[in-house]
């Protein structure tokens, strides 16, 4: 026998401090590793989210939508460093600062 | 889990940051079994952790990244961001307490039945088959983008 | 069959779409689909027609009308011979599905099957397949051949929609289709500038005259309330016709015909447009684009007959415009020196042919000459075609690269002989049935202003086409290749069409008893009642003896200074013995010749005004409203343009660099602090929305 009541809020508010942080991450980061660790960040915030909010509607597709966001987490990754690995072959360095050919 | 983050984006070894993720990766495991969503965390186990961390570590190796300590893994717009990310965080703060101040979880054995394993099976394959073939198409795709774009020449 | 026209449009269609995907991977480059789902439409078209020809045989065998009837009303009323259309006549076949519907506008899209449609489906598909397989050897080796194939069945297919559809917007389509696909055929060889120029030239002017279309088709669409051109008709020749509305939608639906189908004024575009391949020029002058005009004019001719009057008799706009485009385009037919260009003014003139017909309420006469011309042009078309192709080396230049070719090519000479004998109307190819229709009807329709045109026509035709296969055929050889004969694919389509320019006019023998073509494809209901002429052999006579002498005297300037005796001189001449000397002196005799008969006789005259006109007045108009503008442009310039405006870009331009300068910054190429940007962005406006909620 289970019964117990959380409240939402502290999942909603953790998610949204991952995220923020996950933010911070994209935009002060240089390395495109670290940058990508944060984007990881990010989603998993959405996760949490996705899945608490499972359990306050009681409707099971939030948990499918958090298992795709994790596979196209994962697709997004193997994706993600093969950009990297570009950039750091034609640059001979991970930073992304380097990256501004579309410099106006 | 929260200062997991924080060591995430300001540690300034990048390996170190990498197993500050995998602190918040679990973390976020252990939050899914907390509200009954077992599948889903077992799975945030298996692929996050035994997976994508995995691939991280050798992306940094194979970025050659100062495995030492070094300081200048941040650009020079850290306090622009750092004001974004806080001033992002407050409005979301704000709203979520605005929206949904007083409602509360209500974790029982129904919740528990409805969100085994076998409903999640169900749900995908009955309601949800198409996304699902659609997401492994993009898989595929992803596999052979990744192929194309890494290739040595 | 009937009902299932559709397929026949639709085929050529498919093929256009195959040929497009799939063409170039195919052994022969997709022309196999061209000819084949031609070929197939062309079957199609023959099973409609004889249908449509055992529907009307039964329909008047059943006691309904037709036979029976009409011998009482001859016997009764001798003059009127068209008695029949007092009774019901066969209706035609329609089907159609709702397309859309809006405040009680209803847009269908179906077919109309008639008479009309069997009949223009058949020429239609039969030059198309003609032009199919005789482009497998003249394109051959061609850098965009599958694009022309694909074009070419897709030109089939618009026109096709043209004829079958049964409201005038889907009509529309297909007339636009129609222009676009010669637009771009012309075109073909768009890498030089003349071609492309032509194209343009073209796809503008016939512009010029769809706007007078649309605004034609409107105004009749307020006027009757439908688009369906039977509802149309039907209203033209009601009671109730609101006339004004009729005589200006009329009047711009005229000025449609004349952009598409080449009439005086707007006639310009259509000896340019032979800068395309000569089977595309064949297929237009033929059975697609220009005759578009005419068939349009023939579907909607309650329309016309109401709004002009034409059974007041006198002159009207539509048989005036037909008038003045026969002597325009015969007459500049003979100052051309490019073969193309002579059949291109030949074609404007015959089209005026028709489009006066039209004018004087010859529908029959009209369509049967449309009938026939279509063989004929198309044999003509491309038997200059295969004399370029095999004889001259790729030039249509008749002065200068051709001449004696009918020993070297035969089969060519012959059947573009039996063309031009055609096309001057001499008894008893089929120009000379068609023609002699419309010139009976107009002197019996107190149109005699238009019957001596006509014979003006008749004559000048003659005249010309003479000079033209004297040119090309006779007299030495002035090319420097080795001119032979062109393989069967290009001869067999044009001995087909020699064998079609023969029998064709016979269907509506009068004098012979047979008016098949009356009988068949006039329409029976929703049509005006038209009084046809009897055979006059007076007439008939007195044309054909107009065409001699128009071949007379020009055979006789051509050929009496090389001692070749009889008119029409097919017989051998001395060639070994003139052969270097004779080479020269033919040349320069030719142009004295061509010199006389331009400044010393009366058409000659004309010629010289009449392309002076071109060149002068309608270019001077041109030029002058350049130069007009050039000159407002100028004071513009000064006064404006100097002052105000410079001054405004100026600050304009200084302001917008201080600007860009700024922005520049924000601009840095930098990934990350783009994003920075959007999620203060993000922030900021999650903030705003909040507290406006």
């Amino acid at each position: 026998m289970l019964a117990a009541d959380v409240a939402l809020n502290q999942y909603l508010i953790l998610s949204a401090f991952l995220f923020c942080t996950g933010v911070y991450g994209v935009l002060a980061r240089r390395n495109g590793v670290l940058v990508l660790l944060s984007v990881e960040l990010m989603l998993n915030a959405v996760n949490i989210n996705l899945v608490a909010f499972s359990a306050f509607t009681r409707n099971i597709s939030g948990q499918v939508f958090a298992l795709f966001v994790i596979t196209i987490a994962a697709a997004e990754v193997g994706v993600g460093l093969a950009i990297v690995l570009l950039i750091y072959r034609n640059l001979r360095s991970p930073d992304l600062d380097r990256v501004d050919q579309l410099k106006g | 889990m929260a200062g997991g983050a924080i060591g995430v984006v300001r540690s300034p070894n990048i390996v170190h940051a990498a197993l500050f993720l995998i602190v918040v990766l679990v973390g976020a495991a252990a939050q899914y079994i907390v509200l009954l969503a077992e599948f889903v965390g077992i799975t945030q186990f298996f692929i996050y952790i035994g997976a994508i961390a995995v691939l991280f570590l050798f992306g940094i190796m194979l970025t050659r990244a100062p495995m030492g300590s070094r300081t200048d893994f941040d650009n020079d717009q850290r306090w622009p961001a750092a004001i974004v990310a806080v001033f992002l965080a407050g409005v979301l703060v704000a709203l979520v307490v605005d929206a949904f101040g007083n409602d509360k979880i209500r974790l029982d054995d129904q919740l528990l039945e409805t969100s085994r394993t076998g409903p999640v099976g169900d749900s995908i394959f009955r309601n949800f088959v198409i996304p699902f073939e659609v997401v492994s198409m993009l898989l595929l795709a992803a596999l052979v983008g990744a192929v194309v774009i890494a290739r040595r020449d | 069959m009937l009902r299932n026209a559709w397929l026949i449009p639709l085929l050529p269609a498919i093929s256009f779409v195959l040929i497009l995907l799939v063409g170039k991977r195919l052994p022969r480059k997709g022309a196999e689909v061209g000819v084949g789902m031609v070929g197939a439409s062309f079957a199609l078209s023959c099973v409609a027609l004889v249908q449509w020809i055992q529907r009307v045989d039964d329909h008047e065998g059943s006691g309904g009308g037709g036979h029976a009837v009409r011998g009482l009303a001859k016997a009764l009323v001798p003059a009127q011979e068209a008695a029949e259309h007092g009774l019901p006549g066969v209706a035609a076949v329609t089907r159609s599905f709702t397309w859309w519907q809006n405040g009680g506008v209803k847009f269908d899209v179906g077919i109309q099957i008639d008479g009309l449609a069997v009949m223009m489906m058949f020429v239609v598909t039969f030059v198309s397949f003609m032009v199919h397989v005789y482009s497998t050897s003249y394109m051959e080796g061609d850098r965009r051949f599958t694009h022309f194939y694909a074009l070419l069945s897709l030109f089939t297919a618009s026109m096709l929609l043209l004829v079958v559809a049964n409201n005038t917007l889907e009509l529309l389509v297909g007339w636009e289709l129609v222009g676009l696909c010669s637009f771009v055929l012309i075109g073909h060889w768009w890498e030089e500038k003349p071609n492309s120029d032509a194209a343009v030239k073209a796809f503008l002017t016939t512009r010029t005259g769809d706007v007078g279309f649309m605004i034609g088709i409107i105004i009749i669409f307020f006027a009757a309330g439908t688009f369906d051109i039977n509802g149309i008709n039907e209203y033209a020749l009601s009671d109730g016709a609101n006339h004004t509305l009729l005589v200006v939608g009329a009047s711009c639906l005229l000025l449609g015909i004349i952009g598409k189908s080449g009439q005086f004024p707007l006639h310009t575009w259509l000896p340019d447009a032979m800068a395309g391949p000569t089977p595309v020029s064949a297929l237009i002058h033929a059975a697609t684009m220009v005759v578009a005009g005419v068939y349009f004019g023939a579907r909607l001719f309650p329309v016309f007959y109401e709004g002009f009057s034409i059974d007041a008799g006198g002159i009207n706009a539509m048989a005036l415009i037909g008038g003045i485009t026969i002597v325009i385009g015969a007459v500049l037919a003979f100052v051309q020196r490019d073969i193309k260009k002579v059949l291109a003014y030949s074609t404007i003139s015959q089209i005026g042919y028709m489009v006066m017909a039209l004018g004087v309420g010859a529908w029959v006469a009209a369509v049967f000459h449309l009938f026939t011309h279509a063989f004929f042009k198309a044999l003509l078309f491309l038997g200059a075609g295969s004399v370029s192709h095999s004889g001259s080396h790729h030039s249509f230049d008749m002065k200068n690269d051709m001449g004696g070719l009918r020993k070297h090519m035969p089969i060519t000479f012959w059947t573009f002989m039996i063309g031009s004998l055609a096309l001057a109307g001499i008894f008893p190819l089929a120009g000379f049935w068609s023609k002699d229709e419309i010139l009976a009807t107009a002197g019996h329709a107190d149109f005699e202003f238009f019957l001596v045109v006509g014979l003006l026509g008749a004559f000048m035709t003659a005249a010309y086409m003479t000079r033209c296969v004297y040119l090309t055929f006779f007299g030495e050889y002035r090319g420097h290749g080795q001119p032979h004969e062109s393989p069967p694919a290009i001869t067999v389509p044009l001995i087909a069409l020699a064998g079609l320019s023969v029998v064709a006019g016979l269907i509506n023998a009068a004098p012979l008893g047979i008016e098949k073509f009356t009988e068949w494809f006039e329409p029976g209901v929703a049509f005006p009642v038209l009084e046809h002429a009897d055979f006059n052999y007076t007439l008939a006579t007195v044309s054909v003896l107009t065409a001699l002498i128009g071949i007379g005297i020009a055979a006789y300037l051509w050929f009496q200074e090389e001692e070749l005796g009889a008119f029409k001189g097919l017989t051998q001449r001395n060639t070994l013995a003139h052969a270097g000397y004779a080479f020269l002196e033919n040349k320069y005799y030719l142009d004295a010749l061509y010199e006389n008969v331009i400044v010393a006789s009366i058409k000659g005259a004309i010629a010289n005004v009449s392309y002076w006109v071109n060149q002068h007045v309608i270019d001077g108009i041109v030029n002058a409203l350049g130069r007009g503008a050039t000159t407002v442009g100028r004071a513009t310039y000064d006064a404006l343009d100097q002052r105000a405006v410079d001054g405004a870009y100026n600050g304009i331009a200084e302001a917008t660099g201080d600007t860009g300068g700024l922005l520049r910054y924000v601009q840095s190429g930098r990934v990350q602090r783009y994003a920075l940007t959007l999620f203060a962005a993000v922030g900021a406006l999650s903030l705003a929305l909040w507290l406006v909620y």
